[in-house]
């Protein structure tokens, strides 16, 4: 997994609140076998008209926000399925961080194992992001993961809460599996003593 | 790992206590995993990880793969599945499977079925369990007192590969239900009541303890239902205390401890799981069962609920600006007005399945309702979707098939079908339809399909009408 440390990028808008995963990704793109690709695809239905053309009325189809890697956006963001794919598909449209009042607990998860910063700030604060970056689409934001702070010119400058064992995977780019890997004593000892307490179990 | 516990403890936190395998100073532990399911759609990426990582599936007794999202419901599905990439994912599936020796229901195996139904048909969903699932419905396994809920990709991966998940114990929320049901509400108006009450995002971070008269006196089916929508109002998962029902369910299922000394080895354990008197929650929410009516949804987020009895609700009834526009949105997308009397809403389609609705005991609940009676005109397509095979199997055993068809039913084979629409079951673009799924979200059974979630009796007495309908006066 890639690292994650300093970000700085243009921040885009998307003024919904409870975004479901099937507005992320529709049902008709987890059908790949794959990660990667699902970027074209991401808010396909908010996002396309029925004969493919771009929604002129959704705001990341406006060009200011085309090399946007920063997503601000309402309460609740990610709700619904555990489909991971909804995060590979919003890191592969190229974002990397989303700034929101509240997050779905799976989505919230989900991002993380993908090197996506997700970030909870109040909503009055969350409401001006948006706002500056409706009506100044091109100053950009700078994300900084070791110091949590998020900061905007000269004109705003929010601190941000992050569970710190998250963010240290997320700055080192690590592999939970790894990591897991490294407790295999423990692993095998809780198996052997769960043998004896739950024995039905392991028939 | 202690078991001299001086403090009253809820559910939650025993079974949670009964599966720490080490805690970091960061309060970060690792978790073991006692059942992990496996279907077509979350799985392909986890498997190719191990396969690049040249790593095994670490316990390969504790895990279990269907084929359940993409299979047809037709019942030509055995000349194989028409849609190449639906294909080409269920072949991975049962490729993966045998690669890496992983048991397995086929499309065609008469065990083969809607994830969450199989696991608690089968045996493998016992109480005090940690099961995980790449899939949000995951929490339906909670009705057993199991810690049951969904996961992403890459921990489907970490599950397979280690056997645990690296988690912080949840918070705790209790909901009681008192009381009984009045006649005409079920299970599933009961949690789509609670999804009212607190929200979509009201059980974000929490596990959701189910209590209360109304709640244990319902049969498994019920409580799975429950336990099912838990995810709904954006808590992973959702539990109730085991009891007799729940032992008398699960003796004598294939995956379930043998009969004799170890069965009621496991029954002494599991008689403990339930919250100490004097255990407290980070929150509680108290109902009355007689307060609760037949409800429906009318807008695209499970909150959005009404009982039948009611209107549609217009953007000035909330007070939140955002709720407002998005109520604003709902509406133009639902094609309602505000005030519309729900039950002046007519329906084009009827769906009766899912593993939030698709056991024996919901299509006995929409045959007694049908019976002897016809689907109405204006219905273009009522269909029912059985859980899983053994579900289909029971139901045309007890008769239950020939009076669906009889009335006007589409009788099919098991899968998620038109819940999420992976395979050719959808809705067409402004279609509406009675579901006794768990999603209204947007586009969530066909691009511009308009979902009405309600219990099965509900959607049945639409069926008979042709539009939402008050059981309690068909």
């Amino acid at each position: 997994m890639e690292k994650f440390t300093k970000l700085t990028g243009i921040a885009a808008p998307l003024r919904m609140i409870n975004v479901d995963t099937d507005i992320i990704i529709p049902k008709q793109f987890l059908k790949t076998v794959k990660r990667t690709g699902l970027g074209v695809s991401a808010f396909y239905n908010i996002r396309y008209n029925e004969d493919g053309s771009a929604k002129e009325d959704f705001s990341l189809n406006k060009t200011a926000y085309q090399k946007a890697s920063i997503l601000i956006t309402g309460e609740n963001f990610g709700c619904g399925s555990s489909r991971e794919h909804a995060p590979w598909a919003i890191l592969d449209m190229g974002f990397k961080c989303i700034i929101a009042p509240s997050f779905a607990d799976i989505f919230y998860n989900n991002s993380f194992k993908n090197g996506i910063l997700p970030i909870e700030l109040p909503q009055d604060q969350v409401d001006q992001l948006m706002q500056s970056a409706e009506d100044n689409p091109e100053a950009t934001i700078e994300i900084d993961l070791e110091n949590q702070k998020i900061t905007r010119g000269n004109e705003m400058s929010f601190d941000f809460d992050i569970d710190p064992f998250r963010k240290h995977c997320l700055m080192n780019g690590l592999d939970d599996i790894g990591l897991t890997l490294e407790k295999k004593a423990h692993i095998a000892e809780f198996e052997t003593s769960d043998k004896q307490k739950r024995s039905w179990l392991y028939e | 790992m202690t078991e001299n516990y001086t403090q009253p403890r809820t559910l939650f936190q025993k079974i949670w206590d009964d599966h720490v395998i080490h805690t970091d100073d960061n309060g970060t532990s690792l978790i073991w995993i006692d059942r992990h399911l496996v279907h077509e759609v979350t799985s392909p990426q986890a498997f190719e990880g191990l396969r690049m990582a040249n790593r095994k599936v670490y316990h390969l007794e504790g895990t279990l793969a269907v084929c359940d999202h993409n299979v047809p419901t037709t019942s030509d599905r055995g000349e194989g599945i028409k849609e190449e990439e639906s294909r080409i994912q269920v072949e991975t599936l049962y490729q993966n499977c045998a690669d890496f020796s992983v048991k397995l229901f086929d499309m065609m195996d008469k065990r083969q079925g809607i994830v969450h139904i199989i696991g608690p048909e089968q045996g493998f969903t016992q109480p005090g369990m940690t099961i995980v699932c790449g899939d949000s419905h995951t929490s339906t396994h909670g009705a057993f007192g199991a810690l049951a809920f969904g996961i992403g990709t890459s921990e489907v991966e970490h599950v397979l590969a280690t056997q645990t998940l690296i988690q912080k114990p949840a918070k705790t929320m209790r909901i009681t239900v008192n009381g009984t049901l009045p006649d005409g509400v079920t299970a599933k108006d009961m949690i789509l009541a609670i999804i009212g009450e607190i929200g979509t995002a009201g059980g974000t971070g929490y596990v959701l303890e189910y209590a209360g008269e109304a709640v244990q006196s319902l049969s498994m089916e019920g409580r799975m239902t429950m336990c099912n929508m838990s995810i709904e109002a954006g808590a992973r998962a959702g539990l109730i205390a085991p009891d007799q029902t729940t032992f008398d369910y699960i003796k004598d299922r294939p995956m379930a401890p043998k009969d004799g000394a170890e069965f009621d080895k496991a029954v002494k354990y599991w008689k403990t799981l339930k919250s100490d008197k004097g255990a407290t929650y980070d929150k509680e929410v108290i109902l009355d069962a007689k307060d609760i009516a037949p409800t429906v949804t009318w807008g695209t987020t499970p909150e959005d609920v009404m009982p039948i009895t009611g209107s549609v609700p217009a953007p000035s009834d909330f007070d939140d600006e955002a709720k407002q526009q998005s109520v604003t949105r709902m509406l133009d997308y639902m094609g309602l007005a505000a005030g519309t009397r729900l039950q002046d809403i007519t329906l084009d389609k009827i769906f009766i399945g899912s593993c939030t609705n698709g056991r024996i005991e919901d299509l006995r609940a929409v045959a007694a309702v049908v019976a002897g009676k016809k689907i109405a005109e204006n219905i273009k397509l009522a269909m029912i979707v059985p859980g899983s095979g053994l579900v289909k199997e029971q139901a045309e055993q007890e008769g239950i098939a020939d009076i669906l068809m009889k009335a006007g039913f589409d009788w099919r084979e098991p899968g998620c079908s038109m819940c999420l629409g992976m395979n050719p079951d959808q809705l067409e673009p402004g279609e509406r339809c009675a579901s006794t799924s768990n999603r209204n979200f947007e586009g969530r059974q066909g691009r511009g399909g308009r979902t009405h979630l309600m219990s099965p009796a509900m959607a049945a007495a639409a069926a008979i009408t042709g539009k939402l309908t008050d059981i309690r006066e068909l």
